[in-house]
């Protein structure tokens, strides 16, 4: 019955779990008042060796379906895995010198539990699994996003998210039910290709669950306030990891159900490219009059679902669909890196600075130039210029939708980009050119903490690598788009 | 035997009322109540689909057990959460939880 194979499947979740357990043990062990950074640098630690060790040990030679068709164990569930752990490893050193967050083991092993959830969604074959893998993800958010409980933004952004959520994870089930009574079978091979009279509506049902994840356009109302309220190591998580299984989700659940030759791909590559357009429309013409960072970045945050949205509509074309894919893929490896870097920075200066305004950031430049400079490097990357992930993201997934003869949607995403430039733009401005009140900047120094300067370090080297040798990385990226098809 | 369709009417309605439940109701917990409700349509959904269609195998019954269990842990998080906004607010009316907004 069981395999190597299997075990291999889920073996980042088997140790991701380990890892939990042994925070909650260590938990128990350290009472002294450092524990809470010893358990960052535990939690922290841990990830990295998981990293390595599933980088080499998990990698599938083929793809296979495990545990009775519930788990597909292939490239594309090992690419996501890889960047969620990354993830969660760099959230966890945003959270360390975060007060309240990161002297509390609980965080911890919420964030682990939240990963384990996000690694099988990545992988899920089977609606059950599937829902699981969602709600796995989602409750252990909804705590975090809600975790300072003596913070009336706090409770406020986990209780909205809870709320939210929990509606659109039920429509979307309730799609999943109908799905299930149409086929007779939750396998995903199994309904590939599906159609019933009611697919389109069924189409709808669970778009909302997944629109909701990834915050499209007219379910986007949540993640403003959400990103606002939440402690910022976790809207950095939440924003990039959670919204990148929802991504993986999309792809897996919608290639397998309407596939190029079924006869719903055109409407649903045409429901994909409106809701690419009105996400991207919205996001960044909000986004320009946002006087909160954390806010501005939620905004713009919509807008990049929008642009990876782009590549997501090429899938359903015969042609073009594995470009698809890959442009997806490497879009959301790049934006990881950025946006985790865009929320470590707002995290490092609100912490001494007590503010999340961008006038606050007024002379940033002088207070800390290393901090200045990350800060540079994630939004030119957020913008799209070259040397930086973000550009070589962006081109891979206007070129999948110029390949799948979307062309007009190629050039709203440009379009949309420029409109981008002057907000990411705006905020440098003030962090460079702007001066504190009083000038006297030396006196107000921004000490980084080494969890901070780690990771910001790391993520500043990854955008730049992203962008400069993108050949390997965009290699990994569609090698996710093997066996998918 | 009773027509298939009678569960599916039933199960739709339920559905409806909870949607509107938790898009007109102001209150947070009967927001989360309206939440239930649809898990509910879904669970008989679910179990009418198996019974009808595909009796030989368990895999709807599994289903409907896995979405009341995952259902039981979002309500006691959503609670947690409503006592801890009431503990600093004094209100769980989803309105006056208006600290964000634009």
């Amino acid at each position: 019955m069981f395999s190597s194979s299997m075990i291999m499947a889920i073996l980042p979740e088997l140790l991701l779990l380990t890892l939990g357990l042994l925070v909650l043990i260590f938990d128990i062990i350290w009472k002294k008042k450092e524990s809470g950074r010893n358990l960052g640098w535990l939690t922290a630690g841990g990830l990295l060796l998981i990293l390595v060790v599933s980088a080499f040990l998990a990698k599938p030679a083929e793809s296979a379906l495990v545990f009775g068709g519930m788990l597909r164990y292939d490239m594309m569930g090992y690419v996501f895995k890889m960047l969620f752990i990354f993830g969660a490893m760099l959230t966890t050193l945003f959270m360390m010198d975060s007060e309240k967050l990161g002297n509390r083991g609980e965080s911890y092993i919420l964030l682990l539990v939240a990963t384990i959830g996000m690694n099988l969604m990545a992988s899920a074959a089977d609606l059950i699994m599937l829902y699981l893998a969602i709600e796995t993800t989602s409750i252990p958010m909804y705590i975090l996003a809600g975790f300072l409980r003596d913070d009336k933004k706090s409770t406020e952004a986990g209780l909205k998210y809870l709320l939210f959520g929990a509606m659109a994870s039920t429509v979307m089930l309730y799609g999943f039910s109908l799905i299930f009574g149409f086929t007779g079978t939750t396998a995903l091979v199994a309904i590939t290709g599906f159609s019933v009279p009611l697919a389109l509506g069924v189409i709808v049902l669970i778009m909302v669950g997944i629109a909701f994840k990834i915050s499209l356009a007219p379910f986007h109302f949540w993640a403003p306030d959400v990103y606002e309220g939440a402690p910022t190591p976790i809207t950095g998580f939440l924003s990039t990891a959670s919204k990148a299984a929802g991504f993986a989700v999309l792809m897996r659940l919608f290639i397998g159900l309407f596939p190029a030759t079924g006869e719903f791909a055109d409407d649903w590559t045409m429901i994909m490219a409106v809701l690419a357009t009105v996400t991207m429309t919205v996001g960044n013409v909000v986004a320009l009059s946002q006087t909160n960072i954390k806010r501005m970045l939620a905004y713009s945050s919509i807008a990049h679902a929008g642009y990876a949205l782009v590549g997501v509509v090429s899938v359903a074309k015969l042609d073009a669909g594995e470009l698809g894919v890959g442009s997806v893929t490497f879009y959301l490896i790049a934006y990881v890196m950025t946006n985790l870097a865009a929320f470590g920075i707002i995290a490092a200066f609100s912490k001494i600075a007590g503010s999340d305004e961008i006038s606050a950031y007024a002379g940033m430049s002088r207070r800390n130039s290393g901090l200045a400079l990350a800060m540079l490097v994630a939004f030119l990357s957020l913008t799209g210029m070259p040397p930086f992930g973000g550009f070589v993201a962006k081109v891979f997934v206007f070129a999948a939708a110029v390949k799948a003869g979307m062309i007009w949607l190629a050039l709203v995403g440009i379009l949309n980009s420029i409109v981008g430039v002057y907000y990411y733009l705006t905020v440098l401005k003030v962090v460079y050119l702007h001066r504190m009140e009083g000038e006297n900047e030396e006196a107000h120094p921004i000490p980084l903490t080494r969890p901070y300067a780690i990771a910001l370090t790391v993520l500043s080297f990854a955008i730049l690598l992203i962008g400069v040798i993108f050949g390997p990385w965009f290699d990994i990226a569609s090698s996710a788009a093997q066996g998918l098809f | 035997m009773i027509p298939i369709s009678w569960y599916l009417i039933l199960a739709a309605a339920l559905f409806s009322i909870g949607l509107f439940g938790v898009l007109a109701r102001k209150n947070a917990v009967a927001i989360l109540l309206g939440v239930e409700l649809m898990l509910n349509a879904v669970n008989i959904n679910l179990v009418t689909f198996w019974r009808y269609n595909a009796p030989e195998t368990v895999t709807g019954q599994v289903f409907a057990i896995i979405v009341f269990a995952v259902a039981a842990a979002e309500v006691a998080v959503g609670l947690a959460l409503i006592i801890s906004i009431y503990r600093n607010r004094n209100t769980i009316v989803a309105d006056d939880l208006d600290m964000m907004k634009w």
